[in-house]
């Protein structure tokens, strides 16, 4: 049996539990807040809009990334834009609407009440970003201009070209480096977080390695806050950054953080395809192209005239066909899905036949070039420079990827872990899109949980408990240094015969076959054993250059990789638990005649939080069972 | 398919920033089109690491042209020869079988190297400490469409706050100078209501800083706008110029 997870939500009406906490929460005074050193790894949106907001508020910040400067943190690839209720357009939105939204897209297994706190404050982010010089695009009227994505049915989107994540990261960056310039954040780039430091059961320091000189280093604070990002990368092939990870979050639950809902991935219906095997990263097209684009596949396999010369009857346009009143905007779960459907058919398009295409004839006929230049014109640039072709004149070739990760360590409602003092925000918590994320939502919830929760959260922490004193030189510290040291030691002691990178690459391929777009009993089994022989190999036989003395990115590669094969396996055994087929975990036992999801309400509506172990009996699962008292579960439907 | 091509890459080795450096030659087979250049680099180490020597170290992250960190000298242009284009984003199709590429890291004094291609570019972000910014703390805007921005001004703005601060300007300038960085964050905020009340302040405090990190003065090559791979326009340094003279003017000094 299981035990039960209290998520600490506050009592009272969904619309006002937010104001009653801030209300009624403890608050560090003001003096006393220069007394306190947070420790914040990770300068994304979360981690970089926190950093701000809580040295503005007198912490002193010390700030951790593993890029050469915070403003390059993976958040700068969002493309898209965010989303907020401001009902600007006058669409008939509002904060109930995107909440709802929200929770209907992540199919009811997100926790009701964080969620409506996130719609309630994205008005407020708008507001911020604005005020900083975050050039939104407008309306020539000067107004800001909106957009609608994928899973709604108003326009709340708001964005800067097709690089609104870069906007709004140098936002932050910026806020973050006016308090550097104050004083009250010290930034320490090209640092690797290696572990966490624990001191009476509370979350009290880091160990770091400097990623130019190889040292390891020790920081001490009143508290941790994790902003670490997504782990799609233990796929080898995501959208992701290069040097995304999970290894300061799986550190964490090494340590005693519950991992949550590991399973949950979301594997994005519009990237360009793979090309070749020397492939080291996919990229997104951005989802908003789907307002404007129209995805289709011939309708007969083995159709293999070029796109132009297919004539409309001989065209399928799948998601039109099958989802008329949402179209190609249907959620990214389901778009993917039957991409991936329409190539097993062998209707998928160019060399490889797995793709689909999207096709913008038609908006250029009615919108005009220059329209669409306007709005996608960076994307259509990226998309040319890389598969060479011009996606003016010829249709895109799509495929879906892995682009995101729902799950990640667990929090309650104040995004604290199971560990006293350990915060996890952004998407390296796995709060609040339940098992599938709307676009435009990440960017969202990276700096709610930045500019507008942690400082409310953190002080409650921090003014409800007496800190003494930690110092880096005591026996936690050396106990965790000395553990960090020794794994590096091991895995350059190896000198096997086969790269990280290969090892990477065929994890990758077990997860992608298995863990993926659509997963079953005997593939999750078979999975967790061809992880676990993979991870044992490993360490028998991975070959990792040169030594830790000095900047050794096959190093920092090889220890990455390490905490892949041991998250991969728990994602295996979480996704096999799960009997059920809810967002992006597609289960094919758990599906309707014609290929619908089927969820299981009565059994499954928790979340599932593992305890790490290296027992017998492997992980344990705790659940939070959600209460859904304000929304009705209903199956997702957008026919 | 398209055909394989064989490319040979010259490279410039440095174990440290006071090491002395050389360029190594090395051969890569199998490469085709559709192959990043990064790619091919990472083809190369994963020979190198198997054949026991160590790869060659350079920064990149996300492959998509927008974090930054990339940038090697290529054939002596900085991103090397498509327009608008960072390393990462540079194909295999914009060379022919049997090239050799000469690859080389940024070079100026206020970039040292920390291994091969990678260089140290933290004066980047003290220039910005120094004023890149709007001081507006959290909590304290008003709503978003309280100020009204003519869709020209934001426009020009963004082209301006595109800047994925790379290096090449600096990289390509015959003088090493960082104006067009500076000036692109100067000419972000200088266009917008909300960066306006300390457009003044600003202008003079990241000058100065960028001229205290040892960067030079510009003098009007263009080599910088030529090797952006945001194609920012040099009208920004002029936008800067503006921006310092009428601060110095109103403050009179
Ligand atoms: C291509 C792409 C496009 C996207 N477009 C959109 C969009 O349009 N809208 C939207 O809402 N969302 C989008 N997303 C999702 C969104 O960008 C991310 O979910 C979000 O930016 C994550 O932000 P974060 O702050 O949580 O983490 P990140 O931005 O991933 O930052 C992680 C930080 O942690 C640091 N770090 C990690 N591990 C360590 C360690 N061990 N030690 C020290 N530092 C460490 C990194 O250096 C980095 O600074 C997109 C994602 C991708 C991949
Ligand atoms: S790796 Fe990010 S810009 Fe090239």
């Amino acid at each position: 049996m299981h035990s039960v997870l209290a998520s600490n939500v506050p009592p009272g009406r969904l619309e006002e539990k937010w104001d009653n906490y801030k209300s009624r929460v403890k608050l560090v005074n003001p003096a006393n807040k220069r007394n306190h050193t947070v420790l914040i790894v990770g300068t994304g949106l979360a981690g970089a809009s926190a950093a701000a907001t809580l040295a503005e508020l007198g912490y002193q910040v010390k700030s951790f990334c593993i890029q050469d400067s915070p403003r390059r943190a993976h958040s700068i690839a969002a493309q898209g834009g965010i989303n907020a209720a401001k009902n600007y357009p006058n669409d008939g939105d509002t904060i109930w609407r995107l909440f709802y939204d929200t929770i209907k897209g992540g199919d009811y297994r997100s926790r009701e009440a964080n969620v409506y706190r996130l719609a309630q404050v994205s008005n407020e982010i708008i507001d911020q970003c604005v005020a900083q010089g975050v050039p939104f695009a407008r309306e020539y009227g000067g107004l800001l201009d909106n957009r609608s994505f994928g899973g709604a049915q108003v326009s709340r989107t708001f964005y800067a070209r097709g690089q609104t994540g870069q906007q709004l990261l140098l936002g932050a960056y910026q806020a973050m480096s006016r308090q550097a310039a104050a004083g009250n954040v010290k930034m320490f780039s090209r640092r690797e977080m290696l572990d966490l430091v624990l001191v009476d059961g509370h979350a009290r320091g880091i160990v770091t390695r400097n990623l130019v000189t190889g040292e390891i280093e020790r920081y001490s604070g009143d508290a941790v806050l994790l902003c670490t990002g997504g782990y799609g990368n233990v796929y080898y092939l995501s959208t992701n950054a290069k040097n995304s990870n999970v290894t300061a979050a799986w550190r964490c639950h090494r340590r005693g953080a519950y991992f949550a809902n590991p399973c949950f991935t979301q594997i994005h219906p519009t990237c360009i395809p793979v090309s070749g095997d020397y492939q080291s990263k996919l990229t997104l097209m951005s989802e908003s192209l789907r307002n404007d684009g129209r995805v289709w596949v011939p309708k007969n396999p083995g159709d293999e005239r070029a796109p132009n010369q297919i004539p409309e009857h001989d065209r399928d346009y799948f998601l039109e066909r099958r989802y008329p009143a949402f179209g190609n905007l249907v959620p990214r779960d389901v778009a993917s899905r039957n991409a991936k459907y329409a190539c097993d058919e062998g209707r998928g398009v160019g060399d490889t036949h797995l793709a689909v295409y999207l096709d913008f004839q038609n908006s250029i006929e009615r919108l005009g070039r220059q329209r669409i230049e306007e709005r996608y014109g960076n994307l259509f640039e990226m998309y040319e420079r890389i598969t060479g072709e011009d996606p003016y004149q010829v249709p895109m070739r799509i495929y879906p990827a892995v682009h995101y990760t729902m799950g990640g360590l667990w929090v309650d409602y104040e995004l604290m872990t199971t560990i006293p003092g350990l915060f996890v925000l952004g998407e390296a918590n796995f709060s609040d899109h339940g098992a599938n994320r709307l676009g435009a939502s990440a960017l969202m919830q990276g700096l709610a949980d930045g500019y507008f929760i942690i400082p409310y959260t953190l002080g409650n922490y921090l003014a409800g408990s007496k800190m003494a004193g930690v110092d880096p030189s005591g026996d936690a510290f050396s106990e965790a240094e000395t553990e960090s040291r020794s794994r590096i030691d091991r895995l350059l002691s190896v000198q096997g015969n086969k790269t990280v990178t290969e090892y990477h690459r065929e994890l990758g391929s077990i997860m992608w076959d298995d863990v993926g777009m659509s997963r079953n009993e005997d593939g999750l089994k078979s999975a967790m054993g061809r992880i676990a022989s993979l991870r044992e190999e490993y360490w028998q036989n991975v070959l990792v250059p040169g030594d830790a003395t000095y900047h050794n990115k096959y190093l920092e590669f090889a220890g990455r990789v390490a905490d892949f094969l041991e998250l991969a396996e728990l994602m295996a055994r979480d996704g096999l638990h799960r009997t059920e087929s809810c967002g992006g975990h597609f289960r094919e036992e758990y599906q309707t005649p014609d290929g619908e999801a089927v969820r299981n309400d009565d059994l499954m509506a928790y979340v599932a939080a593992w305890e790490f172990s290296q027992e017998e009996h492997g992980p344990r699962m705790h659940a939070e069972y959600l209460e859904f008292e304000n929304v009705r579960l209903t199956t997702r439907s957008y026919k | 398919m398209s055909d394989r091509m064989t490319i040979h890459l010259s490279v410039w080795r440095q174990a440290g920033p006071e090491s002395s450096g050389a360029f190594e030659n090395y051969t890569v087979n199998d490469v085709n089109e559709h192959m990043s250049f990064l790619e091919v680099l990472d083809v190369l180490n994963e020979t190198l690491i198997r054949k026991g020597e160590l790869p060659v170290e350079f920064d990149h992250d996300c492959r998509e042209g927008i974090c930054g960190a990339c940038g090697v000298v290529i054939n002596g242009v900085a991103h090397g020869p498509q327009k608008r284009t960072a390393s990462c984003q540079l194909h295999m199709r914009q060379f022919k079988d049997g090239d050799t590429i000469v690859v080389e890291p940024w070079r100026a004094d206020a970039f040292p190297i920390i291994r091969d291609l990678v260089v140290d570019r933290s004066a980047f972000d003290r220039i910005i400490e120094a004023g890149g910014y709007v001081s507006v703390s959290t909590g304290n805007a008003p709503d978003a469409n309280a100020v009204l921005v003519p869709k020209d001004d934001v426009d020009r703005a963004f082209d301006y706050a595109s800047c994925i601060g790379c290096g090449a300007c600096v990289a390509a300038c015959p003088n090493a100078s960082a104006s067009l960085f500076t000036a692109s964050k100067i000419g972000h905020l200088a266009l917008l209501p909300q960066g306006d009340p300390e457009r003044s302040h600003r202008v003079v405090a990241m000058v100065d800083q960028m001229q205290k990190e040892g960067f030079g003065d510009c003098s009007n090559h263009a080599e910088c706008e030529a090797v952006c791979p945001k194609g920012i326009s040099i009208s920004s340094i002029a936008l800067m110029r503006r921006e310092y003279m009428k601060s110095l003017v109103s403050s009179g000094g």
